[in-house]
């Protein structure tokens, strides 16, 4: 084991070094890009050992990782944003086919319009992909989550590809000190690839992902994802009891801080929960019983774990870094899913901030603590805010000044 | 003094093998151009092959639980069965280096995909396979339209065509890609353009494929009884004719030269393979559309003058 200071990108590339990964299919996008050039190095003097190539598109690296698999070797890759999105018919694809294989995905918003900075809904958009999502919010979790991801993946309870999140930029440009487990402890937690009864060779006659005609045996496949995918619950903290024996880090599904026995919780999912961390530790010197709740784990979604931690709270703060047009935020609709047959359940709100990278402050975790109070004193939960401060519009105003929308509003009615 | 041994064993007829590997009874139509090369090409690969399917009529050979097979295959998209050969390949490859698996466990990675896929959403991961060197058989069964969903035009389609999309007296008014030049242009280990109706040429051609590294092109003009409007009977007198006026022209690429396999040197009219179809029936009844005909003869003249053969 040793200490280094490490991006989240670089911290990912450790977790697919360590996992002894063979294969890494590639293609290069902002803010991923530091990723790939790594394990390309690595692969070069031979540190690894294996194949690194670099394919035309996210669609045909993600085939080409998946068919790999399929073929029976350990598979890594990464993107991010746009690419995810651009591979997203063959993300849900090879989900189907039932093969275990790590992708990292580097979260950016997506278009329009085109921007380079963190927000969720890329990795939200994959949701219902079948792919099971894991989201680490420093860089030491980066690296732990990928290995943790290649034992669930692989366990023949799961057998679903995995993808790790981390967020563009507040991750994987910045540097953290990074506990790198020693190579062979992490071979012994991962162990060898198992192919099971999945694969390609001379003599042993194998179809696979062919074509159904008829909804019930759709449905069985289907329905077998599914509850394969809900296994993975159980497979994660059996994963992480095993971790924290060898590597002294503790991993649960949610993350708790300073939750239990709190009347007030944050429920947040990726980096931007260490800022609501820090407004925790300020809350409470200021006498306020107010935690966190962080996903560590999105798909499957840990619904009875979330029941759990949320019974008896007087009200909740879901902050979405994320937003469907429309709706409004994933993480909330999905933790209103789980509460609705709760006696006990907290009052809920719908926050979305983050966008693009846009920074939530202090100031707002605070006001946000203010209105769950109010919600609980009055029974009365406020509408879902988009967070926007007065400085933020005026900036704006600005831009648009130089932009002239309002000269181009003018001479449109004109 | 013995004569240096080729690798290549077919030369006549009766050195074709008859094996039959692909079994019958699958949903194809009857009389399809497209299974037709398929049974010759799959006696001459061979059973350790995986094939590698984009969406198209051939994605329903293997449905669950049948597959005419005797080795493996993977369904994939209609846009990236090239990135799988891909995958497959650098995995066997390196399940071989690391002794993970014995080299007789090997087997060879075959593509199988349609003319919709390949001339179009397909083209950018074949592209990228072949620049790549990537050690793989691309089969391309070319029936001129997207076939599997009631033939729309697709970038194969031939001039003056009537397809589901191109109803007009005229036809389609565009040119077909040509796919082969495209692959040529890349300098791929071997391409070849074959027909299902002229065995012994495309039985040779896939042999010198099986035998070769790199990326090769098979290159199938696949009449379709359906897509085409012809008697299921008549597969081979068409394509027969495709070869012999010249339209569906047998050639190789290899080393950086395109020889032509087989020279129609008194080509027949196309008059003659455009009348017996109802997709160019346009173009004699009500009336006779001579321009239109001579449009597409020409093209044909202007081809084989090119090649000035």
């Amino acid at each position: 084991m040793k200490r280094k200071l490490l991006t989240g990108n670089a911290a990912a590339a450790w977790g697919a070094r360590l996992a002894n990964v063979d294969y890494v299919p590639a293609f290069p996008i902002t803010p991923q890009t530091e990723i790939i050039e790594t394990l390309a190095g690595w692969f070069d003097e031979g540190a690894l050992k294996g194949r690194f190539v670099t394919l035309d598109s996210e669609h045909s690296m993600v085939t080409a990782a998946a068919s790999a698999a399929v073929t029976g070797v350990r598979v890594f890759s990464a993107t991010s944003s746009q690419g995810l999105l651009y591979a997203s018919e063959m993300l849900y694809a090879v989900s189907g086919y039932r093969v275990p294989w790590v992708l990292v995905n580097v979260s950016r918003g997506l278009s329009s319009p085109v921007t380079l900075e963190a927000d969720h809904n890329d990795i939200f958009a994959l949701r219902d992909s079948g792919f099971l999502q894991l989201h680490a919010s420093t860089c030491q979790e980066a690296l732990d989550m990928v290995l943790m991801a290649y034992q669930i993946a692989e366990d023949v309870r799961v057998r679903l590809p995995v993808i790790v999140n981390i967020d563009g930029f507040y991750l994987s440009f910045t540097r953290e000190p990074v506990e790198i487990p020693d190579e062979n402890k992490a071979r012994e937690f991962i162990g060898e690839f198992d192919a099971h009864n999945i694969s390609f060779r001379a003599n042993v006659p194998l179809s696979h992902a062919s074509a159904v005609l008829q909804g019930s045996i759709y449905s069985y496949f289907r329905y077998e994802h599914h509850l394969a995918a809900i296994q993975a619950i159980s497979v994660f903290n059996e994963s992480a009891e095993k971790f924290e024996k060898m590597f002294n880090r503790s991993y649960a599904l949610i993350e708790s801080y300073m939750a239990d026995g709190a009347d007030y919780v944050f429920i947040m999912i990726g980096s931007f929960a260490t800022k609501a961390k820090e407004a925790v530790d300020m809350l409470r010197e200021a006498g306020s019983l107010t935690g966190l709740l962080r996903l560590r784990m999105f798909r499957p979604f840990p619904e009875e774990e979330m029941k759990k931690l949320l019974k008896g709270k007087k009200a909740a703060a879901v902050i979405d870094q994320n937003l469907a047009p429309g709706k409004g935020g994933v993480i909330y609709t999905e933790t209103a899913a789980a509460l609705c047959n709760e006696k006990e359940a907290p009052f809920l709100i719908s926050y979305i901030g983050g966008l693009g990278g846009r920074d939530i402050t202090a100031e707002e975790f605070y006001e946000i603590e203010k209105e769950m109070r109010k919600a609980a004193e009055t029974k009365k939960p406020p509408m879902a805010r988009l967070l926007f401060s007065e400085a933020e519009l005026e900036a704006v105003r600005k831009l648009q000044g130089i932009a002239g929308v309002e000269k181009k509003n003018e001479q449109r009615k004109n | 003094m013995k004569r240096k041994m080729s690798k290549e064993k077919i030369k006549k007829m009766r050195d074709i093998p008859f094996e039959r590997l692909l079994a019958s009874g699958t949903a194809m139509c009857a009389g399809c151009g497209a299974l037709e090369a398929l049974h010759q090409i799959y006696d001459i690969l061979g059973k350790n092959t995986v094939f590698v399917n984009a969406a198209g009529c051939m994605t329903l050979l293997s449905v669950y639980p049948f597959t005419p097979f005797r080795g493996s295959w993977l369904y994939t998209s209609m846009a990236s069965a090239p990135a799988a050969a891909q995958g497959i390949r650098d995995a066997l490859d390196i399940l071989i280096e690391k002794k993970r698996i014995k080299p007789k466990d090997n087997m060879q990675v075959v593509v199988l995909a349609g003319d919709g896929s390949s001339y179009g959403m397909g083209l950018s991961a074949a592209s990228a396979a072949i620049e790549r060197n990537l050690d793989f058989i691309y089969i391309c069964y070319d029936n001129e339209g997207y076939g599997n969903t009631g033939q729309q035009y697709s970038d194969a389609t031939p001039h003056a065509a009537r397809t589901s999309t191109s109803k007009s007296l005229t036809g389609f008014q565009y040119y077909k890609k040509d796919i082969f030049a495209i692959w040529a242009a890349h300098k791929p280990a071997y391409a070849a353009t074959i027909i299902g109706s002229d065995p012994l040429d495309l039985a040779k051609k896939v042999e010198k494929a099986k035998n070769m590294k790199g990326a090769k092109l098979i290159l199938a003009l696949s009449p379709c009884p359906t897509g085409w409007t012809f008697h299921s009977n008549e597969t081979v007198k068409i394509g027969k004719l495709a070869v012999e006026t010249g339209i569906w022209p047998l050639k190789e690429y290899a080393d950086g030269k395109i020889v032509h396999t087989k020279i129609p040197r008194e080509r027949k009219p196309v008059e003659e393979y455009l009348k017996i179809q109802g997709r160019f029936k346009h173009l004699f009844e009500p009336q006779r559309n001579d321009k239109l005909i001579a449009e597409i003869q020409n093209e044909v003249d202007k081809y084989w003058g090119h090649y000035n053969h």
